[in-house]
């Protein structure tokens, strides 16, 4: 067995028997799906809340107007003054009131009615109200105008300009940022792993230094094969905690289909057999069409080249970073001197991160996201957002992703000599917190 | 080929530091070889070059005839003075992994393993996590993990620290017995009786050059200055000590047994004692005549002080 081998199968069982890791592990999913229970529970919690608003309606308008829903009910209050329907109001510990003065029309009316509370509305209230008098306001207006309803709605449909490709491939409206996001969430996908393991990385040389096994180690391989073999072992360990949170993750949604007993096709055709209803149908056939266009669109994504570029740009930027990480780890003797050291690295890493959901969202190929898809400390991050986009027309051009993947690959190399050069004579200094001169200067020795 | 090791002219830059300057030694084989220096001296440097975790300058390294090589790793085993052991992991377990890195097949380091912990009577430890011991157990670990592979040369620094004076005799009892079996063994400490007591030969760094080299007896021999104790009997205190003091350098001199025994250190002008002896015939008994060898520690002090 080469002596390569030989480190990685020690930093990966080392990590792996580690408590932390099998903790980590095993907790994380649980504690991440009980996080998404509790904020869609209390979400719930928070709608359910049934708010009761009185009415005090003095005009001859909207009679029939104000029917509760699922949460907010109106009560009508007659025959009495306003404050004095306050005062009630209050001491019902009702949500609020709803005055609508008497006036010559509606106009009147409209403008001089009040919404009192105690606090200050939801906007969820206030559009329902607000509606209710828009619709009044613009019924009226179409009967001064003399247009039916039915010939205002035929007018009254949304536009959106389509758009295709030159070669004449049809978008959907926010497909891109839909792609855009799965792109984002294997950008922070590497984030994660990049500054979780390469703290992993660090840790592991900071033990090594505390110890004085290095000596010990390093009489016995060179230097670059223990970092290398630690780089690697630690992310063979990541790699097992994502495989074993897919398959939990996998497993968890078969056994909800089980449970819940969903019918996954129908999801996609359940909507289509009703014909019976011509206008709410219609409706929903639309959306439904809409949404086989937007899961088509999906499924277009090309997945397997995604999955072969994620795997590509993520171990080139993880080898990267984590070399910086282990060359860290070298040069100082405890974590708490890490600290001036980390900060550069998570600020790449950070920065492609924002100008990823900023720029990218909103011009996948624009100048600054190309720029960033191409500069090495922030291309695996940024590029992976644009990919989803597909390659070559109407996509990230093949040279791009060309140039990109050779720079990091360039600055693999010469950031690994350099970190093999700072780890090799880091690790024999004890006792001294080096500066960046310090670490300039070993780079020479 | 008698040397195991030949440095010459070995030079070692660290920035502004000149770490080692022009330093060459000649390691005989199948002896014990004291490296010894101040602080700082550069011993350090040396041996890290000499196991290539760091590479000269200038200079050349020769391991048994050949230029020093990566494949020598394997026959060569350190201790560092700095040493450790991961303290999560299974003394077991790390013990095969540190031998398996020194190029041992897994089967054979289990073995030899398995041998060396009955000899230092550790067999039960194989289970037991690092942090669990305590130093000088770990350090019996260390020891066996350095000299598992039987490598042809050995270089232990400072091997005793940390060791009770049984250990340390159980450790200085193996060195002696790895040497009698054919290992060459570099050994580097500040303690010199232990120096005195092993090492065949020395060499002393200081300020990154070496000063001194050579056999630890001929080193002795250039370094006595015919510095004599002698004790006379006398019968009284008949003048014979001033007639002494007026013909030879007398150092010291005192009377014990009721001024029946004269005491005294002489320094005489040359290695022939015959002047000197025969003007004391006739005037007084000899009961005991001794020159002074100087100890290592003397050979120690004195040259680097003169520096």
């Amino acid at each position: 067995m080469g002596k390569l081998s030989l480190i990685i199968k020690r930093e990966y069982l080392a990590k792996v028997r580690n408590k932390s890791f099998v903790v980590m592990t095993f907790l994380s999913p649980i504690l991440m799906v009980g996080m998404l229970v509790l904020v869609v529970y209390l979400t719930k919690i928070n709608d359910n809340e049934i708010r009761t608003i009185g009415v005090l309606n003095e005009s001859h308008y909207f009679s029939t107007d104000f029917q509760g829903t699922e949460n907010t009910s109106f009560v009508k209050l007659k025959d009495i003054g306003l404050e004095a329907a306050k005062d009630s109001i209050q001491k019902m510990g009702f949500y609020g009131l709803l005055y609508i003065p008497n006036e010559q029309d509606l106009e009147q009316v409209a403008s001089r009615s009040f919404f009192y509370s105690k606090e200050a509305p939801g906007s969820f209230i206030l559009d329902n109200l607000g509606n209710v008098f828009k619709d009044r306001l613009r019924m009226q207006r179409l009967q001064e105008l003399g247009v039916s309803v039915s010939d205002f709605e035929s007018v009254d449909n949304d536009y959106e300009i389509k758009t295709a490709s030159f070669s004449g491939e049809q978008n959907l409206k926010g497909i891109t940022e839909i792609k855009a996001f799965i792109g984002g969430a294997f950008g922070y996908l590497i984030m994660m792993f990049i500054i979780i393991y390469g703290g992993f990385v660090m840790r592991s040389v900071i033990e090594e230094k505390t110890t004085r096994i290095i000596e010990v180690i390093i009489s016995s391989v060179k230097p670059f094969q223990l970092m290398l073999g630690k780089i690697i072992g630690t992310s063979l360990a990541g790699v097992t905690q994502f495989a074993i949170w897919i398959i939990s993750v996998l497993l968890m949604v078969g056994v909800l289909i089980l449970v819940f007993d969903i019918d996954p096709a129908s999801l996609n055709t359940g909507a289509s057999n009703a014909p019976g209803m011509i206008g709410g149908a219609a409706y929903v056939a639309a959306s439904d069409s809409a949404m086989q266009l937007y899961a088509n669109e999906l499924f277009k994504i090309p997945w397997v080249m995604l999955v072969c570029f994620f795997m590509v740009y993520f171990v080139l930027g993880y080898l990267i970073y984590s070399s910086i990480y282990a060359a860290i780890g070298a040069a100082v003797d405890n974590e708490t001197d890490t600290q001036q050291f980390i900060f550069p690295i998570i600020l790449p890493l950070m920065l492609a991160i924002y100008v990823g959901f900023f720029s990218v969202f909103n011009n996948p190929h624009g100048p600054i996201a190309v720029g960033f898809s191409l500069f090495p400390l922030t291309s695996p991050i940024v590029m992976l957002m644009r990919l989803p986009g597909g390659i070559g027309e109407g996509g990230v051009p093949i040279w791009e992703i060309v140039v990109s993947i050779l720079l990091l690959m360039v600055t693999f190399v010469g950031i690994v000599w350099l970190a093999a050069k700072i780890y090799r004579v880091g690790i024999l200094m004890y006792g001294k917190k080096p500066s960046y001169r310090d670490l300039f200067k070993w780079l020479k020795y | 080929m008698n040397n195991i090791l030949v440095a010459n002219e070995v030079s070692k830059q660290f920035g502004s530091h000149i770490a080692l300057n022009k330093v060459s030694l000649e390691i005989p084989k199948n002896s014990i070889y004291g490296l010894l220096g101040p602080n700082g001296a550069g011993k350090t440097t040396l041996i890290r070059i000499i196991n290539q975790i760091i590479y000269p300058d200038q200079g050349t390294i020769f391991f048994d005839g050949k230029p020093l090589q990566a494949q020598h790793i394997s026959m060569i085993g350190y201790l560092p003075e700095e040493r450790g052991l991961y303290k999560s992991m299974k003394v077991g377990e790390q013990a095969l992994y540190l031998a398996q890195l020194k190029g041992l097949s897994k089967y054979d380091a289990k073995n030899r393993l398995k041998y060396w912990f009955d000899r230092l009577e550790i067999g039960d430890w194989w289970d037991k996590k690092i942090q669990e011991l305590s130093k000088g157990m770990a350090q019996k670990i260390q020891f066996i993990v350095t000299v598992l592979h039987e490598p042809k040369l050995l270089i232990f620094d400072e091997p005793f620290s940390g060791f009770d004076p049984i250990n340390a005799n159980l450790i200085k009892d193996e060195i002696i017995q790895l040497r009698d079996k054919g290992t060459t063994i570099i050994f580097s400490t500040h303690r010199m009786e232990s120096v005195e007591e092993l090492c065949e030969y020395i060499a002393l760094v200081h300020k990154s050059q070496k000063i001194l080299d050579g056999k630890l007896s001929d080193i002795k021999k250039a370094y006595k200055n015919n510095i004599y104790k002698v004790g006379l009997g006398v019968q009284s205190a008949n003048g014979l000590l001033e007639d002494l003091k007026d013909k030879f350098e007398i150092l010291s001199s005192e009377y014990v047994d009721n001024g029946l025994q004269l005491n005294f250190t002489v320094q005489l002008p040359s290695e022939d004692t015959g002047p000197f002896l025969s003007h004391l015939s006739g005037k007084a008994n000899v009961n005991n005549f001794m020159e002074t060898i100087p100890s290592a520690n003397d050979i120690f002090i004195r040259t680097v002080q003169s520096k």
